[in-house]
């Protein structure tokens, strides 16, 4: 190996550059740009400003966060659902005016005040909800005119009434208590603002209205074709975004003991920066509380922590202009550019030499050179079927074959002509199997291992496995089952071809290269799911062998071919018995001499070997062209092998013409003949072996003679 | 005009600009001295200022925009104008400075929305909330800042014309002006394309991001001149108004003519008939002393009532309604 293939092998294999795409599909991600300018905001201020972590301070701060929060809280959900509240600012002034004027003015108990506080806030909440739910006027304008509109008013009243609460002498224990005492270090204020987002939080995300609020804002008119009531889903938004700021104006009127000219002024474009700084998206539908409340004291800290650095009159509109737009600009750049990222750089090849093999070119000598045998099968159901990946044949000869419509196909015995749809599944069924009582095992791709009784019941046997403690993306699913064969005990031997692509994005995850694939054994026993062997590069083809004390299982982008020990001294161990061949192999299955089956998807080239040697390059390649000008592997020859127990290999055909079989990946021997599939293909090729056991059928070799 | 007195294709302009003449005779009859001809020619240049800026607001809404830093970029402009002036920076030097400022914020307004794709309520809003706190908090010293004595800008506000102030003169020439461009020049009726369907104007060729970047630049040309006036009649500037309800007077007298507010659709005339209404309006209010807080809620009143007839005369449907349009 030269100095830069080391190079290259430790850069791409040892840099674990896959987990930038990985940590890229989270939805988790979305937080992390608020989330780190909390950090980064937290962190400056605190280190700026003496003291700004003291209790006290601290309190002080909080305290009103609390009341900031809520009026966040409910511009969340408005936003949430589609929509803008312009309007909280007057709906907190207002509701302040209201508490403090029954309170001191007209010397009524604390909860009589609460009570004309929220009332306030429910019935603007009801106009704005009203006007731009069922009226449809824009969201944006008509709350900039209520607001208005409530400024206004709040002008008036507390100018007319501002010198009586001066003089008003009603006093509360409970007024002084929600405004100036703590609980466990944090005022009332904060404590009723955490309830507030905890409630609206699983509100959100655990009820049905919740979810109708996200489903309007993610796309209003699904929402309305899905028979969603949208009009009263966000008119509900809007009278719960009064609500919350009505329960801030509240606090703030028990906290100040009145209200004054500069009660909820600039609120509005305050709270409208947090939840855009925290991340909830403009337009709707993206977006938490727990976003909110991150922006809520991002922007806090930045406004408060610039008066107590002593800047003048303007700056804080300055600092919130400045946030507003970069936050928005963003937010908007990130939703439209995210997956474009996401396929740039998801796709993380690595460093790999394939070994020396030997030439399969036809009359070379070798035990792999390929003939024209297969291009002389009989083809069944040509131009009817479309992927047939694997086949299978019954104790009947009935003939059965997944296709890429999600449905297993059956053709009748004894000709092959007339069929039938068996069972429909969805995914796309790979690996067949028959169990001892007659169930039909798929792994069907995209989906999971799923069984077919006889009677044709399709059941779900599993979906995943654990997951391990390392993985980012969800490695318990089952990505690409691709399959499967039953042991003696009944357990369930299959694959998982790869943890990185979905079923259908095969192609990709040769070009990757990556070695994610995994061996896993289902127990019908107890329904369980067990990881057996991790880190193989694409895991394909299972076969058990005729003993039933081992199995085999191909490897296709290694080209190699490993036994995996059942029992017996070796028990869980695997090891390679084909290594270096030049095809690329695809599923096993036992031939009636004693040998083994084994399909070839594709051949090796030099040029794909040489482009294995360099991820750089492939690297370039899936960033740089178009995915129809990508280097793939060749998958336009394939063929059949036939190897035996040792790992020998006994003889192998193909197509040449390419005609009727150029790519192989499965094969099942039954009665003298060879049926083949490809998941490429549009038939099924039946062969007849000359020399073969004429009544040696796959059903009576795993489970016994008919009973 | 022979569709104004047709009941059928009555529209909002109609009613509009019928409303107007029927408070205008109104308060003829009613109030004393409000017929008087120095109250007619104070009429009007009470709505110069606002006109010229709304002249700038419809340019930017017939494209289906909108401009919410015009007020700042008003004030906050010629404030900093004035500034640097009392510091004795040469005029020609500080116009230049301010120009460049005005043009920066149009132009950044413009890319923001057409190349970043950001809403352009929330750029306006944002650059309008930025300005106001930049050259606040960092160019001048005081909310209101003073004209020089014998400034061109002084001698501007005393210029009279046949007894009728200046800014009557360039608010109607700014009309006609706005009225040639947006019928007779081609950029001008691309912009009612671009209003009426971005996508279509865009697929046939009209280079409709230039295009949105030229109107905040014009947007913002128009809040400078509309600012000196400003200046040239009070002999001072006070950067308070950008936090006053000026900035919704402007959407309201756009809106309230008859421009849609979902684009493409008004013109010069309607600004003129919004102007009007809104003139006599506020005339009558201060004849009849209403405090300036009631007249901000009586004027809320009729915006919302404006913006709830656009909303009829033009529904939004569930099934063509676009998706994040708040």
């Amino acid at each position: 190996m030269s100095f830069r293939e080391r190079l290259q092998s430790w850069r791409y294999n040892l840099v674990p550059d896959h987990l930038v795409g990985e940590i890229l599909t989270k939805r988790w991600t979305d937080n992390a740009i608020p989330f780190l300018a909390l950090v980064v905001t937290l962190a400056t201020f605190g280190s700026i400003i003496p003291g700004f972590f003291k209790l006290t301070s601290l309190q002080e701060s909080t305290r009103q966060l609390g009341e900031f929060s809520m009026v966040v809280t409910g511009m969340t959900v408005v936003m949430l659902g589609g929509g803008i509240d312009l309007s909280v600012g007057s709906i907190f002034a207002l509701s302040c005016f209201s508490a403090v004027y029954v309170f001191f003015i007209l010397e009524q108990s604390i909860w009589l005040a609460l009570a004309a506080s929220l009332a306030t806030g429910l019935v603007f909440g009801a106009i704005n909800g009203y006007l731009v739910g069922y009226l449809r006027l824009r969201a944006f304008l008509t709350t900039l005119v209520t607001f208005i509109f409530g400024r206004a008013l709040f002008d008036i009243l507390v100018t007319s009434y501002a010198a009586d609460v001066q003089l008003s002498t009603a006093t509360s224990k409970v007024l002084d208590f929600i405004g100036d005492s703590t609980f466990w270090g944090l005022s009332v204020s904060v404590w009723l603002a955490i309830i507030l987002a905890i409630v609206t939080h699983i509100a959100l995300t655990r009820s049905r209205p919740g979810w109708h609020v996200l489903a309007v804002g993610g796309s209003r008119r699904s929402a309305h074709n899905a028979g969603i009531r949208v009009r009263r889903t966000v008119f509900m938004t809007y009278v719960f975004s009064g609500f919350c700021a009505s329960i801030g104006g509240f606090l703030i009127a028990c906290r100040l003991s009145g209200a004054g000219p500069g009660t909820g002024l600039n609120l509005e474009i305050m709270a409208l920066t947090a939840a855009v700084v925290g991340g909830v998206s403009l337009g709707g539908g993206r977006g938490s509380v727990i976003k909110g409340l991150m922006g809520a004291i991002i922007v806090l800290t930045m406004t408060n922590g610039l008066i107590r650095l002593g800047y003048g009159t303007g700056t804080n509109q300055m600092v919130l202009g400045i946030m507003l737009a970069v936050a928005v600009t963003i937010d908007i750049r990130w939703l439209k550019n995210r997956h474009k990222v996401l396929n740039e750089v998801y796709v993380a090849p690595v460093y790999l030499k394939m070994g020396e093999t030997q030439s399969a070119v036809p009359g070379s000598g070798t035990p792999y050179a390929l003939d024209n045998r297969l291009s002389a099968a009989d083809h069944i159901g040509l131009g009817e079927l479309e992927g047939p990946e694997d086949v299978i044949l019954d104790r009947d000869d009935h003939l059965y074959c997944g296709t890429r419509h999600g449905e297993i196909v059956r053709f009748f015995a004894p000709d092959y002509v007339r069929s039938e749809v068996f069972a429909h599944i969805g995914g796309f069924p790979l690996g067949l199997a028959f169990d001892r009582s007659g169930n039909l095992i798929s792994c069907v791709g995209a989906m999971g291992l799923y069984s077919v009784s006889p009677d044709r019941e399709v059941k779900r046997l599993s979906a995943e496995t654990s997951r391990s403690w390392t993985s980012i993306v969800d490695d318990a699913r089952l990505r690409d089952p691709n399959d499967c064969d039953i042991a003696p005990d009944g357990r369930i031997y299959f694959t998982d071809s790869t943890k990185r692509y979905d079923a259908h994005d095969w192609a990709l995850d040769s070009i990757e290269n990556r070695a994610t694939g995994r061996l896993l054994v289902y127990d019908p026993r107890d329904g369980s799911t067990k990881t057996l062997l991790d880190g193989y590069r694409y895991t394909n083809g299972v076969c058990i062998a005729h003993d039933g004390k081992s199995l085999f299982f191909a490897e296709s982008w290694a080209c190699r071919v490993h036994r995996y020990w059942l029992e017996g001294p070796k028990a869980g161990t695997a090891e390679c018995v084909i290594r270096d061949m030049p095809g690329y192999p695809d599923n096993i299955n036992r031939a009636s001499d004693g040998n083994y089956w084994m399909a070839w998807l594709g051949m090796r080239t030099p040029s794909f070997d040489l482009s294995l040697r360099h991820p750089d390059m492939r690297k370039r390649m899936t960033r740089r062209l178009p995915q129809d000008e990508w280097l793939f592997p060749n998958i336009n020859t394939g063929g059949v092998v036939k190897f035996n127990e040792k790992g020998g290999i006994v003889e192998a055909m193909g197509d040449l013409t390419g005609g009727a079989h150029p790519m192989v990946t499965s094969m099942r021997e039954h009665k003298g003949f060879l049926f083949v599939g490809g998941i490429l293909n549009n038939r099924i090729g039946r062969y007849k072996i000359s020399g073969a056991d004429p009544n040696w059928t796959s059903p009576a070799s795993y489970w016994g003679a008919k009973p | 005009m022979a569709g104004w007195l047709n009941f059928r294709s009555l529209n909002q302009e109609g009613i509009v600009f019928a409303i107007a003449v029927v408070l205008f005779v109104a308060a003829a009859i009613a109030l004393p001295g409000f017929i008087d001809p120095n109250n007619l020619v104070a009429i009007v240049r009470s709505v110069s200022v606002l006109g010229i800026l709304a002249l700038g607001m419809a340019v930017v809404i017939i494209g289906r925009g909108i401009d919410l830093s015009a007020v700042a970029i008003m004030a906050m402009s010629v404030a900093w104008y004035l500034q640097l002036l009392n510091t004795g920076t040469p005029d020609g030097l500080a116009f230049a400075y301010v120009l460049a400022g005005v043009l920066a914020i149009g132009l950044l307004n413009g890319f923001l929305v057409a190349y970043a794709d950001v809403p352009a309520i929330f750029v306006t809003l944002a650059t309008g909330s930025f300005v106001f706190g930049y050259v606040r908090s960092q160019l001048i010293t005081q909310d209101a800042v003073p004209v020089p004595q014998g400034h061109w800008v002084e001698l501007l506000g005393g210029l009279r014309f046949l007894d009728v102030p200046i800014e009557v003169f360039v608010f109607a020439g700014l009309a006609f002006l706005f009225f040639l461009f947006l019928r007779y020049t081609k950029w001008g009726r691309y912009i009612y394309f671009a209003g009426d369907n971005p996508v279509a104007a865009r697929n046939i060729g009209i280079p409709v991001r230039p295009m949105l970047v030229l109107r905040y630049v014009l947007s913002a040309c128009v809040a400078l001149i509309a600012g000196l006036l400003t200046a040239a009649s009070l002999h001072s500037i006070n950067t308070r108004v950008v936090n006053s309800t000026l900035l919704y007077d402007i959407v309201l007298v756009a809106v309230i003519g008859g421009i849609g507010l979902s684009g493409g659709r008004g013109g010069v005339r309607n600004v003129l008939v919004g102007a009007a209404l809104i003139g006599i309006l506020l005339n009558a209010m201060t004849i009849i002393d209403i405090p300036l807080l009631y007249q901000n809620l009586i004027k809320a009143a009729i915006l919302l009532g404006a913006i709830i007839v656009d909303g009829i005369i033009n529904p939004r449907d569930e099934q063509t309604a676009q998706q994040g349009d708040i």
